[in-house]
């Protein structure tokens, strides 16, 4: 045991070498520009001018900011309905794709092929589709007599119209859902058959808190990932119309480098940090009463 | 109330007992697979219609694709839209790809490089504080990009203004920071390094080899796999990347495709959908070209990812 201390101490300087190009980056890349960042959130900093200390200033005229209010809005009832929308189609598609019937390849490369599209070239196809008057989708809901809005030029329809669009490039999360439904055991499953539990009952009790784990991974990524929105909505609608997708990003974006508000930004850039920080914090906290992890 | 439950409670196990279930159950699980087959038969055809949809709208001509209603099948098929993109003025195809892919290759170099001598020192060198130098570096992975932007973008204009490199409009910004790792992919490799069996190691170092040599001669060799789907994934990441580009590029000749193809568009609003089209193919066929050729890798990287 002494020995191990002995090595590990006269390993530290090795371990550091390997660990070097990172630590440095680290420093450079990541505790640098967020301590400033935090510097920054109390200054009245145009980047013209040197950072001039105005304490909470930034904080308190954000609170008073209805701009600032109506992109958190925006940002929130995004997250609800792209979030569990997208939570549920991805796990509905990937027990289909688990199931175990004949061309599953090609149906799981299908599914997957869309989310491997650059955001810019689907933000171009989506406006194309979202056209209201020659667009596929108006142009097949014509079809079954339907009329069928202005997708991004409704304020009602726009943030909807994000929202389904962003179902389309599920296929990432898929994959993962995929990877974890091949390590639940197969004698579960087998034991289940055997005291005759119905297909239901078998994904309830069996299925999902095996896959749990997995789900609460995909959940939390899900969190940061949907809070930060900010390309998709920028290049298709500009924010509009009538500011009805204009996302927390987005304003935090155009306070930096259109109105070169940059302490604005910065403070802003922190509540964000604060919002993702509590909403996985609950995620984990609530992880306790529904992921089950094997071998514990 | 107490009588039906309990009925209830006994009927499956009756219907289990008296015997010809098997048949009626082999027929039920053929209709589930029927609908499972018919359902993803569906959702098939709704994942692909937008790609059928963008290759249709890029081969037809202008006015056609002003017709109403709108047809399937181009007529007459205008393949010449893509070179027509392909030499716009509007767009500069050649020169904004190879922008694209000179940041691509730097930025893949330095992540390969720097990441896999990180992932060695957290998988194979015991020390102390690796745990805590660990969970830092997983920590920096929930860090939303919009709270270093900002003063990334500062630190860059003040290196431009203190010393005589410039980087705010230039290319260094966007693939600089890789060549000091990236804590995805320092991840995704030590996780791979971990299951290199440490008797390799202790053989070689008997036979007085240095931790470097071991990195070099043994578990680099070995890690080809996930080095590849690192390069892959650091690839797709700059590739798509319109963010990054947004902030540091300034001048429209330094622009990547993902900014060439955006401004594309913003020039000419929504009215030349057949060349937008086209032009969106053409930046998407890549990706879509590398993902055939590298279908089992990249499935594997991203089913590693959520394993921990």
């Amino acid at each position: 045991m002494a020995g191990m201390r002995g090595a590990e101490g006269r390993n530290l300087g090795k371990g550091l070498a390997f660990l070097s190009p990172w630590l440095m980056g680290f420093l450079v890349f990541t505790l640098l520009p967020v301590g400033l960042s935090f510097y920054y959130s109390l200054c009245d900093y145009s980047l013209l001018q040197p950072p001039l200390y105005v304490g909470a200033a930034n904080y308190r005229d954000l609170m008073a900011d209805p701009v600032f209010w109506k992109a958190l809005k925006n940002t929130f009832w995004y997250a609800l309905m792209a979030l569990p929308a997208g939570m549920l189609v991805s796990l509905g598609l990937a027990l289909l794709l688990n199931a175990p019937i004949g061309g599953q390849a090609i149906y799981r490369t299908i599914i997957f092929l869309p989310s491997l599209v650059p955001t810019v070239a689907s933000a171009m196809l989506w406006l194309w589709l979202f056209n209201a008057k020659l667009g596929l989708i108006n142009t097949l809901l014509g079809f079954v007599g339907i009329e069928g809005p202005g997708w991004l030029t409704t304020p009602e329809w726009a943030m909807p119209a994000l929202a389904l669009m962003s179902l389309w490039g599920v296929g990432h999360t898929v994959v993962i859902y995929l990877a974890g439904l091949q390590d639940v055991p197969r004698e579960l499953y087998e034991a289940a058959e055997l005291d005759g539990v119905g297909p239901v009952s078998r994904l309830m009790n069996v299925t999902l808190p095996m896959l749990s784990p997995v789900i609460f991974f995909n959940l939390v990524m899900a969190i940061i990932g949907t809070l930060q929105v900010f390309s998709i909505p920028f290049i298709m609608t500009g924010g509009g119309p009538a500011r009805a997708t204009y996302f927390f990003t987005m304003y935090l974006y155009d306070n930096a480098f259109t109105y070169l508000k940059m302490g604005y930004a910065s403070a802003m850039a922190w509540i964000q940090l604060l919002i993702i920080l509590c909403l996985t914090g609950i995620a984990f906290w609530s992880s306790k009463r529904w992921v089950h992890y094997q071998g514990t | 109330m107490s009588v039906t439950t309990r009925e209830d409670a006994t009927l499956p196990g009756a219907a289990r007992a008296a015997g010809p279930r098997p048949a009626s159950y082999q027929s039920r699980l053929k209709t589930e697979r029927l609908m499972t087959h018919l359902g993803l038969m569906l959702i098939a055809v709704g994942f692909l219609l937008p790609f059928l949809w963008m290759v249709s709208t890029s081969l037809k001509t202008l006015d056609k694709t002003m017709a109403f209603p709108p047809t399937f099948i181009p007529d007459p098929a205008v393949p010449m839209n893509y070179w027509t993109v392909l030499n716009s003025p509007k767009i500069d195809f050649p020169l904004f790809t190879r922008n694209t892919l000179i940041i691509a290759l730097l930025t893949i170099i330095g992540t390969v490089a720097s990441s896999s001598v990180v992932a060695y020192g957290f998988a194979k060198v015991r020390f102390r504080g690796r745990g805590f130098l660990f969970a830092l570096l997983l920590s920096t992975m929930m860090i939303p990009f919009p709270v270093t932007m900002v003063s990334l973008f500062s630190i860059f204009r003040w290196l431009g203004d203190h010393t005589p490199i410039q980087w705010l409009g230039t290319f260094k910004p966007l693939w600089v920071p890789a060549f000091f790792g990236s804590a995805f992919n320092i991840f995704l490799l030590r996780q791979f390094f971990l299951t290199i069996p440490e008797e390799l190691s202790e053989a070689a170092r008997i036979d007085g080899c240095s931790d470097w040599g071991i990195f070099r001669r043994i578990v680099l060799p070995l890690s080809v796999p996930a080095l590849t789907v690192v390069a892959l994934f650091t690839f797709l990441g700059t590739w798509n990347d319109f963010l990054g580009p947004l902030v540091y590029l300034q001048r429209p000749e330094q622009y990547t495709l993902a900014l060439g193809l955006q401004a594309f568009q913003s020039q000419h609003g929504g009215t030349e959908w057949h060349l937008l089209m086209a032009a969106s193919v053409l930046v998407i066929l890549p990706v879509i070209v590398l993902f055939f050729l590298a279908q089992k890798t990249f499935i594997q990287g991203i089913a590693t990812t959520g394993m921990k």
